[in-house]
Parts: C-alpha cells; structure tokens; sequence
C-alpha cells in the first residue's frame, strides 16, 4: 500500500495556448499506490476527466499539458517521467503498464471491426512475435473473464448490448495485464444493477490480478464503497484528499460534503438530499477558484457571490488523524460571505461581481472579477435605483 | 493561424473569460480568417457585377482595328478576332455570372429549406415522398438535364437560366437540411415547445430554422458554386446566348475561332482565372461556415510564434521535446 | 439484405422519374422544333421512323396523354430512340452505342482513379493536420473551383502542340482503324491520357478535401483515442481506426455526386473533341438534334444510376451495420 505507483506532481493542464489559455488542471499532485483503488470525484467540469487523458497525453486538441510531472514507478526499470518519454516509448508504455476504460461505452469499440480483432491487435502490437493462436486464446480467455461467451470474438459493436460493449472494454484493459487501470466514468451509461455488477466483478478482478485503479465518477457514494482512499476535485484542484470512510463520516472540504449530500448512501439512515447550488465555475480564472469555494460552501445563491483570493491553497502536511494532503481552508472566508450577505440594505459590495455564476454564452464574455480577501477589504456602494 | 477566443471557448465546452476587457463578438464567423479573405473576394466581385459594365473602358460587342493581339497597355487583356476588347468583356461579363449565381442560389435554397425543413420535421408518408423526390433529382446528372431544358427553352435569358439551374439543383441543400432537422426534432428544447402547445410553423420557424442558419448558409454558398459553373459551362457550350456577355461566352468565342490552336491565350486565361478565383473565394467561406459548426475542423495554434503542433493522441508537453 | 432490397426499389424508381422526365420535356416544349425537322427531312425518313420520332416527341396530338405515355415505353422498351439528325439517318441508339464505350472507359477509370487517389491524399492530410501537408489546402481548393473545360484547355495549350507526345483532340490517330489491335489500342490510349489527367486532377482534390475533413472529425471519435491509449502503430490507427471509418461517408458522398462529377467530365471531351457521349451532346445541341440530345440524357442518368448501385454494394461490403445477420 505504502509503495507509489505513480506519482503526478503539479501537473497543469491547459485548454488553449497563451493568454487565452483555459486552466483545467492547476497544480495537481496525486498519488496512486500499488494495489490501491484511488477514487478521484468531482462534479462535470471539474477537471477530473481532464487530469487522466492530460497524463496519459491522450486528450485531445486544443489541450496542452502546461507543466508538471508524471512519475511511473517501473518494477523493472525503476521511476521515470511518462510526459518525458518519446512517441515510441509512449506506445511501448500504453497499455502495457496502464490501460484505460472510457467514458462513452458505446464508442469505445471501432464499429467496423470484430470484437477478436480488436482485442488480439492490441496484443501484437505491443508483442509482434505471438502467434495467431496464441492471440486469440488469449482474446477468448479475457471475454470469459469478463463473463462474455468466447464465441462473440466473431460480433460486431453494434451486436452487443451497452453492458456487453463495457465488458469488453475491461477485457481488453488487461489485456497486457497492466499494473494501473483507469476507469473514467465507465458505468455511467449503464442502468444501476448493471453498474453493480459490474463493479464488484472488476473488484474481484482486482484481487486476483493485483493492478491498481484510478477510479474517475461523480457518484461519490460509489467510490465510498468501492475504494481505498477519495480524492476531490474542484475547479481543476484537489481539494480534499482521505481514505474513503472519513471523507464520508469527516469530510472537510465544503464541496466534499455538498457532493456526498447529492447521493443517497446506499446504507445507514434516509437523509434528505441537499445538492449544490449554483453551476460549476468557469475555468480561466486564475481567480476561479475562490469564487468556487464560496459557492460550495452553499451558504449563499448564485446572485450574491463573492469572489475571495487563497482560500485553497493551505495544504497541512500530516495533517489531522495523521493523512497527508489534506486541505484546510482559512476561518475567513464564512465571514466574508455571511458579511456580504448580511450587508447594509441598499447597498452592494464595490470589489464583488454580481455577474459570478452567469454564463457568457458565446457572444459575451463575463467580465473579470474583482477579489477579496479579508473583512477590511469588503467596500460597499450604493445600488442604483430603478 | 492563431486560435482566437472563441475556437477555445467552443473547444472548452465553455464560455471563457478573457483577461482582456470583454469585447462583445456579435459576428464571430467574421474572426475566422477563411471567410473573411472569402466575403472581401466576394464583395469585390459583386462591386464588379454592380460597376464593372459601367467602368469598362470600351464596348466589350465594338469591333477595333487591332485584331487578336496580345495583352497591351491599351488592350490590358488583349483582343479577339474581331479586336474586340477582352478586358471590357471580362468585366461586362461579371455582372450576368454574379446574377445568375446568387438567383439560382436563392431559389435553389427557398426549395432546400422548404422541402428539406419539412421532409425532416413531418415524420409521416409526405415526409418521406419529400425526402424521395430530391434523392431523386440528386442522383440524376444535373448537368446534362439543364443542358437539354435550356436548349429546349426558346428564349434563354439570364434569368431563366438562373431559374433553371435553381430548380433543379435543390436537391443537395435539401438532404443536408432534412439529416440537420431530423437530428434536432428529438431534442429537448423542440419536445417542449411542443408540450407548450406551439404550432407546427411556430416550431419551425422560431426553434428549429435559427438552428440551421449555418447549414442553410453553406447550401447556399454551395449551390452558387454550383450555379456559376453551370451558367459558365451553358454558355460555353453555346446553349445560352451567345451575344449576351458572361465569362462562358468569352470561352465560347475564344473555342469556336480556335484561340488555343493559336496561342492567344490571354483569350481564355482571364475568364476561367476569375471563375476560379470566384469559386475560391466561395470556397472559402464554405469553410470558415463548417469550421464554425463544427469546431473539430479548425486548425492547430501557435504559442510565441513558435508552433506547437496539437495531436490526437499525443498531447503536446509544452517545454519538453516530444520525438 | 433489406438495405439492398430499399436501394434497388430506390434505383428503379429514379430510373423510372427519370424516363418519365424524359417523357414530359419535349411536350412542355414551345413550338415544334422537332416537327421542323421532320419536314426539312421529309421524303427521306421512313413513315416508321417518322412515327417513332410522333411517339417520343408527343406531336400526335390526337391522343391522349396515358395513351402517348404508353406508347412512348413500349417504344423505350424496344430500345428505340428515335433518329439522329445530326448522323442522319442513323438511329440514336446507334450514335450513342458508339460513344458510350468511350465515355465509360475514359470517365469511368478515372473517376474511380481520382477517388481512391483523392481518398489517400485526403487520408495524409487529415492525419498530418498541422503540418506542412496543411498547404496543400489553399492549392486544391484553387484547382476544385476551376471548371473542368477550362482546364482542359489550359492542359491543351501547356501539354499539347504539334511537337507534343500528347495529342490535342480525337480519341485515336485518324490513320489507325479503330479495332482490337495495339496500334488502335495504342493510339486511343495516347489520346485519352491528357482528358484523363484533366478530369484527374480537377476532380481529385474534391475528394482529398472531403476525406481530409471526415479524418478530422473521426479522429476525435471515442475509438480512436482508445486505439491510441492501446498503443498501436501509428500506421494502424491511421489505417484500421481512423481511415476505414472516415471512408464511409465518403463512399456515400461519391455515390452522391456521381451525377455531379459526370456531368463535369462530359464537358471535357468537349474540349478534347473526344469521341464520347459527352461531345456528341455538345454536337447534338448546336444542331438541335433533340432526339439525341433525349437520349443522351437517358443513357448517362442510367449509368449514373448503374455507377451508384455498384457504390452502394461496395458500401455494404465497408460498414458492417448495414449488413444484417439472419
């Protein structure tokens, strides 16, 4: 457990280049262990997605990773940066060490080809000196441990039904029996018995095989129970990161909280659901991420939101219970909200936007928003009058 | 090309703010490069169609001493064999192609959208009889259709030719428009003007045809495309007539006194270049339409005028060397 | 095989919209250039060839519209389309089975020529989007705006001349007899390769411009990434993932057009003065010869659609969807 697999160190990905790039993963730094499942949740568009195809360099135009380090510790050849490696030794490293199931099910598979030949072209790519047999014993023997019959090698996708499609998709992940599978959302298309199911066979698959999972969903319950450690992304940042139970008795984060109270745990007492207000934040801010803990702090909708500066960025080292990498937020920050929310009629705070929270839409971009940070900085100015 | 604010902001998924003070991009298509280099070709054509028989420094039908010579400075595109002035052709000849590209344009488009709007939102037999008749005149060669119908017409002038080829050119416009429509009927926004209880045309008209804009915009530019070459082709083979000028009958002249078999070439470089340059300024504008719909067609950008290259499946590392 | 089965009830209807059109035009026609015709020829047709060019042309006008209508197919159906004034008194049937061979050699080959050329280069392109392939854009946008005819010419006047290897006009040398020999065979080919080269070009980068666009869009398909993430050759996911899927559409848009594209390459022989379908029309509608100017317009929409049912087999054969098991 205590053996790192692979490290991401401040890792930044980008959408676009230059001024105008958009921040989707800011500083990330993660560890994933040997033999651990590390679920990794966040709403849609927190960054989550992004952070697994930037260090793996599969996302697609126009990201960009920005900076940072991903590195993998090879049983063989020891520790080595997977951003640093040439096209070829990426394609060497692919799949053989860390295999990936997709998000989308349904179009994961080429609908063109064969099941058998997508499964066995896989196999010759990374060993050209298999044989054909060898290969196709070896796509039989993955279907049938995915619970599929080996006679389907001859379907088509399109004559599989959607849980079928990610059967195979896990098939073929360990195909090379790589040391890291990442899941990025992959039963989310697939109704909840199936999700179930499927999941506890992918935990079993995991306790006779032995590779570690990056679990990727925004159903925190999920990963409540299928997984070692949580991380939480917001905003393109981790914000919380703890063994599973404690995020889900003790969680510290605002947004961890508000996330686990949009599920309905799957034992213990019925709760009412809470949800959270308001939409995500626009990436692009280097400032966005303060305007996203005000909001998760649900404390406020979106009209009367306040832009605050640094109130993410205190990591205590060891923190409380002895966890690394947990993230505490300065006491200052409720105040500010309760200040501006509770400020004098008619009036409205100088350095705050009103416009957090609305969308630019396509024609017009939202305006910069002023910050800030303490008590002493809240200005007020009249509302003008209609 | 640089990537503006908007590729990212389509590509992000998302509407991005900009560290610069916001600027309002009401006509965004207009910041794509392709289009503009297209719509300033285009306006300097249609400121020829307008002016061009107007500023033509001799009667492009007048006859002159000078017969077939070569381009000089006071016959710029040279003279045919009767010394006529090519030059004044030429730009006589604008104003019939420009015509007769944006009128078949027009009601090529009027019959798409119609025909195309309804076949894809009546989902019942008229839907399909629609969608039926114009895989039909797709598939028949159009060419040699307009062909026979504009010899068969016993007068042929630019507007009937114009109306020609509009009728039956249709037929591409409207496929693209049915697949378009179809596609946006089973979204939610249009179920729920429905469960409001608007009417049919309300529906079309004030949910679904905002929506198509783009496509209907790049079926028009297509089927002007089209109509030029076809009104040019008509015309050079001698199917229109001959002693009205376009850049067709330029060719037709310059064919039928074999203005190849000697030499006289700036008899037929100066027609077929503005057709082409025509056809590629349209062209161009086509393409900034589809890069606008759909944003994956756009090209990669630069950091510091260096390039970084973006690459399905290799993620570019910015200041790590990637082999 | 339900999508065959739709596709053929597709064709024959399309054939038959296509006779029918054929039926009406003359009809709808002002004036009777054809019945001019007749009399300017009269003593030399026969009553039955007169009678026939009455049936197709509608100037019987005693008879009703179903009845001229029946008539008029029974006539097609013996495959007779009335007489050429132009090759007087040769029927059309005739004139036109003389030139078809040329047409469907000369613009079959090189269309199927330029699609699968136009298909790999459009395959590069769209997969070395970024790079210096990307000029290539601007070049064949140029070249597929420019009309076929035109560049013809342009190819006659930097290619061909009295000195040239390639001829300027005719499908073979006048001291040749046409026939199955290597001199014939030789000399038409030698004809035929500048017209190729035109339609060749001029119809290529159509078709590099739309399978470089399917690539770009398949390419940021699911499949791919995955195909990626699996590490495979990047040959392979260009060839197996990327390229087999965008050629789909593609396939579909060449069935699509063929009608297009025809008609543009009809009017290279034009310009060649090559003995195809194509210049005959040419020549036919400067003698107002409508007999055969119908019955070219038949026989290129037939191939059209012979052309298309033959694309649609080979979509089949590509996309595994449309082929139903059971």
């Amino acid at each position: 457990m205590a053996e790192p697999l692979i490290e991401i160190k401040n890792l930044n990905v980008d959408y676009g280049l230059g001024d105008d790039a958009v921040h989707a993963v800011s500083d990330v730094t993660l560890t994933l262990h040997r033999g651990e499942v590390l679920g990794l949740a966040g709403e849609s568009g927190s960054g989550k997605s992004t952070l697994a195809y930037g260090m793996t360099r599969l996302l697609p135009p126009p990201g960009v990773v920005a900076g940072g380090e991903v590195i993998y510790h090879d049983p063989e050849r020891g520790p080595y940066d997977v951003l640093s490696l040439t096209n070829n030794e990426l394609r060497d490293f692919r799949w053989a060490e860390t295999s990936i199931v997709f998000q989308g099910a349904m179009n994961s598979l080429n609908p063109v080809h064969r099941i058998g030949s997508q499964l066995t072209d896989v196999i010759r790519a990374h060993d050209p000196r298999s044989s054909k047999e060898a290969r196709l014993a070896r796509a039989r023997e993955l279907l049938t441990l995915v619970g599929i019959p080996s006679d389907r090698l001859d379907s088509y996708p399109h004559q599989l039904s959607g849980g079928m499609r990610q059967r195979v998709m896990i098939g073929m992940a360990l195909a090379l029996e790589p040391k890291v599978v990442i899941m990025d959302e992959p039963t989310t298309a697939l109704d909840v018995v199936m999700q179930r199911q499927i999941l506890g066979e992918l935990v079993q698959l995991r306790e006779r095989l032995g590779f570690s999972v990056l679990f990727i969903t925004h159903d925190l319950s999920l990963l409540v129970e299928f997984s070692d450690r949580i991380a939480i992304m917001y905003g393109g940042r981790i914000v919380e990161q703890a063994p599973a139970k404690e995020i889900y008795t003790d969680s510290y984060h605002p947004y961890s909280a508000g996330l686990l109270g949009s599920f309905p745990a799957l034992r213990g007492p019925k709760r009412e659901l809470t949800g959270i207000p308001g939409s995500p934040p626009h990436p692009g801010f280097r400032e966005y991420q303060t305007l996203v803990m005000c909001r998760a702090g649900s404390e406020f909708s979106r009209k009367g939101a306040v832009p605050c500066r640094r109130l993410y960025s205190k990591v205590e080292p060891g923190g409380p219970a002895g966890h690394a990498d947990r993230v505490r937020f300065p006491p200052a920050v409720p105040e500010i909200l309760r200040a501006v929310r509770a400020g004098p009629p008619g009036a409205r705070c100088a350095r705050c936007s009103r416009r957090f929270g609305q969308r630019g839409g396509l024609l017009a971009a939202p305006r910069p928003l002023t910050r800030v940070s303490t008590l002493e900085e809240i200005r007020w100015k009249p509302l003008p009058r209609r | 090309m640089a990537i503006s604010t908007v590729d990212l902001q389509a590509a992000a998924g998302a509407a991005a703010p900009t560290p610069k003070p916001a600027r309002r991009q009401k006509f965004r298509f207009i910041t794509n490069t392709k289009t503009l280099i297209g719509l300033i070709i285009l306006g300097f054509y249609v400121l020829l169609a307008i002016f061009g028989p107007m500023i033509a420094p001799y009667d492009p039908d007048a006859r002159g001493d000078v017969l077939q010579s070569p381009p000089t400075s006071a016959h710029w595109f040279g003279t045919t064999h009767l010394g006529q002035d090519i030059f004044s052709q030429v730009l006589a000849g604008a104003r019939g192609v420009v015509y007769v590209g944006l009128l078949a344009g027009l009601v090529a488009t009027a019959l798409a959208v119609i025909i195309g709007v309804s076949s894809g939102y009546l989902a019942n037999t008229g839907g399909e009889a629609l969608s039926a008749l114009s895989n039909v005149f797709l598939v028949i060669p159009a060419l040699p259709l307009i062909i026979i119908v504009a010899s068969i017409l016993p007068t042929v002038s630019n507007t009937i030719i114009g109306l020609v080829i509009g009728l039956t050119s249709w037929a591409w416009g409207a496929r693209v428009l049915r697949a378009q429509t179809l596609s946006l009927r089973g979204r939610d926004y249009v179920d729920a003007a429905k469960a409001t209880g608007e009417s049919t045309w309300r529906i079309i008209f004030f949910e679904l045809l905002p929506n198509l804009t783009a496509v209907i915009a790049s079926g028009f530019v297509g089927t002007v495309i089209f109509a030029v070459l076809s009104e040019i082709t008509l015309a050079f083979i001698g199917v229109a007539d001959p002693t009205v000028w376009n850049w067709g009958t330029i060719l037709f002249w310059a064919q039928s006194q074999q203005a190849l078999a000697q030499g006289a070439w700036w008899w037929f470089v100066p027609a077929g270049l503005a057709i082409a340059v025509l056809g590629t300024a349209l062209s161009l504008i086509n393409f900034g339409i589809d890069e606008i719909v759909n944003p994956r067609l756009r090209n990669a950008g630069r950091i510091k005028g260096k390039s970084v290259r973006m690459r399905i499946g290799f993620t570019p590392v910015l200041g790590k060397e990637n082999r | 095989m339900s999508y065959l089965l739709r596709r053929i009830v597709f064709y024959v209807f399309t054939a038959w919209a296509a006779i029918t059109i054929n039926f009406f035009l003359p009809r709808l026609m002002p004036g009777d250039p054809v019945q001019a015709l007749i009399a300017k020829e009269q003593g030399q047709l026969s009553t039955d060839a007169v009678h026939s060019l009455y049936v197709l042309f509608g100037l019987d006008k005693q008879q009703p519209l179903w009845q001229q209508y029946v008539d008029y197919w029974g006539q097609l159906l013996h495959g007779d389309l009335g007489l050429s004034f132009t090759f007087f008194p040769t029927p059309v049937s005739e004139v036109i089975s003389s030139s078809l061979p040329w047409t469907l050699i000369l613009v079959g080959v090189t269309t199927v020529c330029s699609f699968m050329l136009g298909t790999g280069l459009g395959v590069l392109a769209g997969w070395r989007r970024g790079s210096w392939v990307d000029l290539v854009l601007p070049v064949t946008t140029f070249i597929s705006s420019v009309p076929y005819f035109w560049f013809g010419l342009i190819m006659i006047e930097l290619l061909a001349g009295p000195n040239s290897f390639f001829p300027s006009s005719g499908g073979y040398d006048p001291g040749v007899v046409p026939g199955w020999d290597i001199d014939f065979i030789g000399s038409a080919v030698q004809h035929s390769l500048l017209p190729a080269l035109t339609i060749l070009i001029s119809s290529m980068s159509g078709w590099i411009l739309s399978m470089r666009n399917m690539m770009v869009t398949v390419s940021s398909e699911d499949y791919i990434t995955v195909a990626h993430a699996k590490g495979l050759s990047d040959r392979r996911v260009m060839l197996s993932y990327a390229a087999r899927n965008a050629l789909l559409p593609n396939v579909s848009g060449f069935a699509l057009s063929l009608g297009l594209i025809v008609g543009g390459t009809l009017l290279v022989e034009i310009v060649f003065s090559f003995p195809g379908v194509g210049f005959q029309l040419f020549q036919a509608v400067g003698a107002k010869d409508y007999p055969l100017m119908q019955g070219i317009f038949l026989i290129i929409t037939l191939s059209v659609l012979a052309a298309n049912f033959i694309a649609d087999l080979a979509y089949l054969v590509l996309d595994p969807r449309t082929r139903k098991e059971g």
